[in-house]
């Protein structure tokens, strides 16, 4: 048997079966983002191609090198059209399965033929005209090519396109009168509209009010219809023996690496739809080099997708979606990001996660430029909603959480904390904190530790740390900017006195002026 | 089927927007009391004659046009009121035809064809009244509309009409043609003529495949009324335009006698009382004509008892008019006689005068000081300034600017100045200016710098402060006659006002 024909996978695709959703989706929002995908794109059940990482270099280069392809507009065009052709091949079939009238089935599986072979067609033609970069598509290409010069799809597209055209040119005469209806061979008469028209057309004063009535055309005829059409068939009965022969010899037409192609196809076009209006708005997005050997983690104006999304969708142009740039050098592996609430911590964080998991799915990531680790698993640990009765309840959930992590995480793995312990006591946090931080630096693994613990973020060489910030003018309002800086935990409360007149200095004059 | 009686080449167009500055043009020239006189209740004239006016053309054979229809119907009002109640008595008779109250295209062909026929009797009698009038009418718009009648609406015309409404009866059933369309389903209905076939030979017809659908069967029915619905959604359509269309022509025909009606009735009412009228002389844009003889203001003629007193004006070759002196000296009225003048020439009007010839303007506006307003002074220049600034924003070479005390909402040195600015850069761009002011700085430098092109009227001052209603062509002088009125008023001196400052450029 042939080798399958696929644009997700340079060696063989794995086998189809359920893929649960990865625990970090939630936590990362990634479930929203796969969400947006699957919206407008349910029928080709994406789900599974979403929560698929991968792990080689190799195999991420292979879906790169087919976005980078699909990001030039000609190419979009020619996939484009192919796959809003085969939606209207799969409608055409829809109906041809479920209608009640033979005749109309037959017509509507004749019409899917008719679309089908025109579709194949003219992708192989559009896609022989460009110079594609990318095996995945020059694979599909050679594949349409033979496709399209065998013998028994020619037959097929012309067997379709004559029955088309003679049931296109099919006309008849219908005489009403009373409850009798007779169905007539065509013949030339007289159009009354028209000599109507022409008799008052010396009135025209210019743009009229629309009197035709809009007919709701159903997909099934009614049975006066319907016996019309047995009239008709009377009148004309070759073409339709023809049509129910048809049917029958070409029922299993369609050619599994085509419907592969389609199907595949969606996972990088919904992405792209996604991000269009995003880039739109002016945010970048790039190819992100990664890696299985280096850490060395650069990434430079990149923003959490899921809540840039939001924004845009909600603000148009005037969204304003804050950008922020994460690097790790040399033995870096941890960030410790403490700052003021509100300030873009978990924003950041979730940012951190996303770009593994999407650099792994061989997409492009959100930033202007980004050099990553390609991890074996994106581990996440966010604060839970839900209630625990009691506090010590939850600390102790969030411990045996956390060294579940740490149990199955390798020095391969990224991990992300967002605000560990933050239901506990300073104390407590500081102490559990440095030791669950200890050995994520002991691990090697790159970490984003979320934490109000000032101290945290001065363990070890390994670490660095990152606070969020407020505009120093206006601190009442989130800047969402997270910079390398070391943590301070005044910075932001003397910020907020300063601007409501309760400085030291200014509180004193006022109060003893 | 065109009326074209108020444009040479095209309909009036009653939806078109009203130019820049047309609201402030209206309250200027008050305006308002001209068009209730025009209408004299009737709101369709009102309309028509607000539009009009607020519309002025520019064209002079558009002006001639208008002006030879309106001398017909002062000559012969018996024609153009006929004319204009058949055309009403038409537009109103198909409002009394209902059909069932569904709008299925069946019920709307059936619907059609009854307006139709009524509308039919009504062309019929527009054609005999206009051949009856005909005769005596001189101008072309209306000769040619006579003709246009008698030409289009022939007997033989109306008697097609008739055989599609009878046709549309479908007497012998209702036959369509159509093509397959995706689905394998009908399209493309259209209704076709049966064939001509006896009763009888119809009957033992037995071409083709025909069924016949049970009584008892709901649905059967249903689905055959649609498919009746279909093959005469086209022809329901074409009908019911046509019945629009009628309308639409018989609308545009009142619409237009509309503005001729308004004008004989303003006549009417001016002549009553024993005032002038005369047919003004349009000229060329760029003559810069202005002149006239008993020119008054027939809007306050309109509100008035007595007679009005006319003026005087020749301002040929003149781009400024300035007016000064005494405050009531009958300034304002001059001015809006003139505007009105001008106004009702540009809408092929007569005007309230002996006679006036002037050159037509590509837009006329006016800027007025808004007495009601109480802003605070600053909050008025701003008003002001704003006012003319979105002049600026149309006005043109060619046109004809109104300025009533203008920028007189400040002191005199700095509304001198400001008006100074405006006014000598409009002139140079073309715009043609009339201006009233007792901005004293403003006049007497515009005296100087603008002899040559400028008029400068006065009002004048009769014996013993008494006030004629009369302009004198004179140089701009320093003091107004606020003194006058001051004194008429309060009984006394107004103290101090020999000491008013007074600035000097």
């Amino acid at each position: 048997m042939e080798a399958q024909v696929s644009i997700l996978f340079d060696l063989e695709p794995p086998a189809p079966e359920p893929v649960p959703e990865p625990d970090c989706f939630a936590d990362l929002h990634l479930d929203r983002i796969v969400g947006w995908l699957l919206d407008r794109h349910e029928q080709y059940e994406l789900a599974p191609l979403y929560r698929q990482p991968l792990h080689t270099v190799e195999a991420v280069a292979y879906r790169q090198a087919v976005v980078r392809d699909l990001e030039r507009a000609e190419v979009r065009a020619a996939v484009g059209a192919f796959a809003e052709r085969m939606r209207l091949m799969r409608r055409h079939l829809r109906l041809a399965r479920t209608l009640h009238y033979a005749c109309q089935r037959q017509r509507w599986f004749l019409d899917a033929v008719g679309v089908y072979c025109e579709t194949v067609a003219a992708l192989r033609e559009s896609l022989c005209e460009l110079e594609l970069g990318s095996d995945g598509l020059r694979r599909i290409r050679d594949h349409v090519t033979r496709l399209c010069t065998s013998a028994s799809f020619e037959a097929l597209g012309e067997q379709a396109a004559g029955l088309q055209q003679q049931l296109a040119a099919t006309r008849y005469l219908i005489h009403m009168n009373g409850m009798t209806v007779r169905v007539l061979a065509h013949e030339e008469r007289p159009d009354i509209g028209g000599e109507v028209l022409e008799t008052f057309a010396k009135f025209a004063q210019g743009a009229v009010k629309d009197y035709r009535a809009r007919f709701r055309e159903r997909d099934e005829m009614n049975h006066v219809e319907a016996q019309i059409l047995d009239g008709v068939a009377q009148l004309h009965p070759g073409v339709f023996a023809e049509l129910e022969q048809f049917c029958q010899r070409h029922r299993d037409y369609v050619d599994p690496d085509v419907a592969r192609f389609d199907r595949e196809l969606q996972f990088y076009l919904a992405y792209l739809e996604l991000i269009a209006p995003l880039r739109a708005a002016g945010l970048e997005f790039c190819e992100p080099r990664v890696s299985r050997e280096s850490k060395e983690t650069r990434v430079l104006e990149t923003f959490d997708l899921a809540l840039a999304r939001q924004l845009v969708y909600a603000g148009g142009s005037d969204a304003r979606v804050v950008v922020n740039d994460i690097g790790l050098d040399g033995e870096e592996r941890v960030i410790v990001l403490t700052g003021p609430n509100n300030g873009g911590k978990t924003t950041f964080a979730r940012t951190f996660g996303q770009l593994h998991h999407l650099a792994a799915l061989g997409l492009p990531v959100p930033g202007s430029s980004a050099r990553l680790f390609l991890p074996d698993r994106v581990f996440t640990h966010f604060e839970r909603e839900e209630s625990i009765e009691t506090l010590r309840g939850k600390f102790e959930d969030e411990l045996y959480r956390i060294h579940a992590i740490l149990e199955h995480a390798t020095a391969d793995s990224v991990i992300v904390l967002n605000e560990a312990f933050g239901s506990t006591t300073l104390h407590d946090a500081e102490l559990v904190g440095t030791r669950v931080l200890e050995q994520l630096v002991e691990l090697d693994a790159l970490c984003v530790f979320v934490t109000f613990v000032d101290e945290l973020a001065g363990l070890g060489e390994t670490v660095v740390s990152m606070m969020s910030t407020v505009d120093p003018d206006e601190p009442a309002v989130r800047t969402f900017r997270v910079v390398r800086r070391a943590a301070d935990g005044l910075a932001y409360a003397a910020a907020i006195a300063h601007k409501y007149g309760l400085g030291y200095e200014t509180l004193k004059r006022r109060v003893a002026p | 089927m065109r009326v074209h009686l108020l444009h040479t080449d095209r309909d009036f167009d009653s939806e078109l927007a009203l130019p820049a500055g047309a609201e402030d043009l209206a309250r200027d020239l008050e305006l308002e009391t001209v068009w209730q006189a025009m209408a004299q209740g009737d709101k369709l004239v009102y309309e028509v004659a607000r539009r009009a006016t607020l519309r002025p053309l520019t064209d002079l054979d558009e002006i001639r046009h208008r002006q030879a229809i309106l001398r017909d119907c002062l000559a012969h009002p018996d024609a153009l009121h006929s004319l204009y109640t058949l055309a009403g008595e038409a537009i109103a008779a198909p409002r009394g035809i209902w059909g069932s109250l569904s709008s299925s295209p069946r019920s709307i062909l059936d619907q059609s064809v009854r307006k139709l026929a009524v509308l039919a009797t009504f062309l019929a009698q527009l054609r005999d009244a206009a051949a009856e009038h005909a005769p005596k009418l001189a101008s072309p718009g209306l000769t040619r509309l006579c003709a246009m009648l008698a030409e289009e609406l022939d007997c033989a015309y109306l008697e097609r009409v008739g055989a599609h409404l009878r046709e549309l009866k479908f007497k012998d059933g209702i036959v369509v043609s159509a093509r397959l369309q995706a689905s394998n389903r009908g399209a493309g209905y259209t209704l076709r003529r049966p064939r001509e076939q006896g009763r009888l030979a119809r009957m033992f017809d037995r071409s083709g495949y025909s069924f016949t659908i049970p009584e008892r069967d709901v649905a059967g029915l249903r689905a055959l009324s649609e498919l009746e619905d279909r093959a005469v959604n086209l022809v329901a359509n074409a009908i019911a335009q046509s019945v629009d269309h009628v309308l639409s022509f018989l609308i545009a025909l009142r619409t237009e006698l509309a503005f001729y009606v308004g004008a004989v009735n303003l006549a009417q009412r001016l002549h009553a009382k024993g005032e002038p009228t005369a047919m003004p002389v349009p000229r060329a844009g760029g003559a810069q004509a202005l002149s006239a003889a008993g020119l008054y203001d027939v809007s306050l003629s309109l509100t008035v008892g007595p007679r009005v007193v006319g003026g005087e004006l020749a301002a040929d070759g003149r781009r400024l008019v300035m007016i000064t002196g005494a405050n009531q000296g009958g300034k304002s009225t001059f001015m809006r006689a003139l505007g009105l003048s001008q106004l009702m020439l540009q809408s092929g009007l007569f005007v309230g005068a002996e006679s006036f010839s002037a050159s037509v303007a590509t837009a006329l506006f006016s800027h007025y000081k808004r007495e009601e307003d109480t802003a605070l002074r600053s909050g008025k220049l701003d008003e002001e300034l704003s006012r003319m600034s979105a002049i600026a924003d149309a006005i043109g070479p060619g046109a004809l600017l109104l300025c009533n005390e203008s920028f007189a909402a400040t002191n005199e040195r700095e509304g001198s100045e400001i008006a100074r600015q405006v006014v000598n850069a409009l002139l140079d761009c073309g715009v043609r200016i009339v201006f009233v002011t007792h901005l004293f700085d403003l006049a007497d430098s515009l005296h100087r710098s603008r002899a040559a092109d400028g008029l400068f009227l006065r009002a004048e001052r009769g014996a013993d402060g008494e006030r004629p209603y009369k302009l004198i062509e004179a140089p701009p002088l320093q003091t107004s006659y606020g003194a006058d009125s001051y004194r008429k008023v309060f009984g006394h001196d107004p103290v101090g006002s020999s000491v008013r400052w007074h600035p000097h450029s």
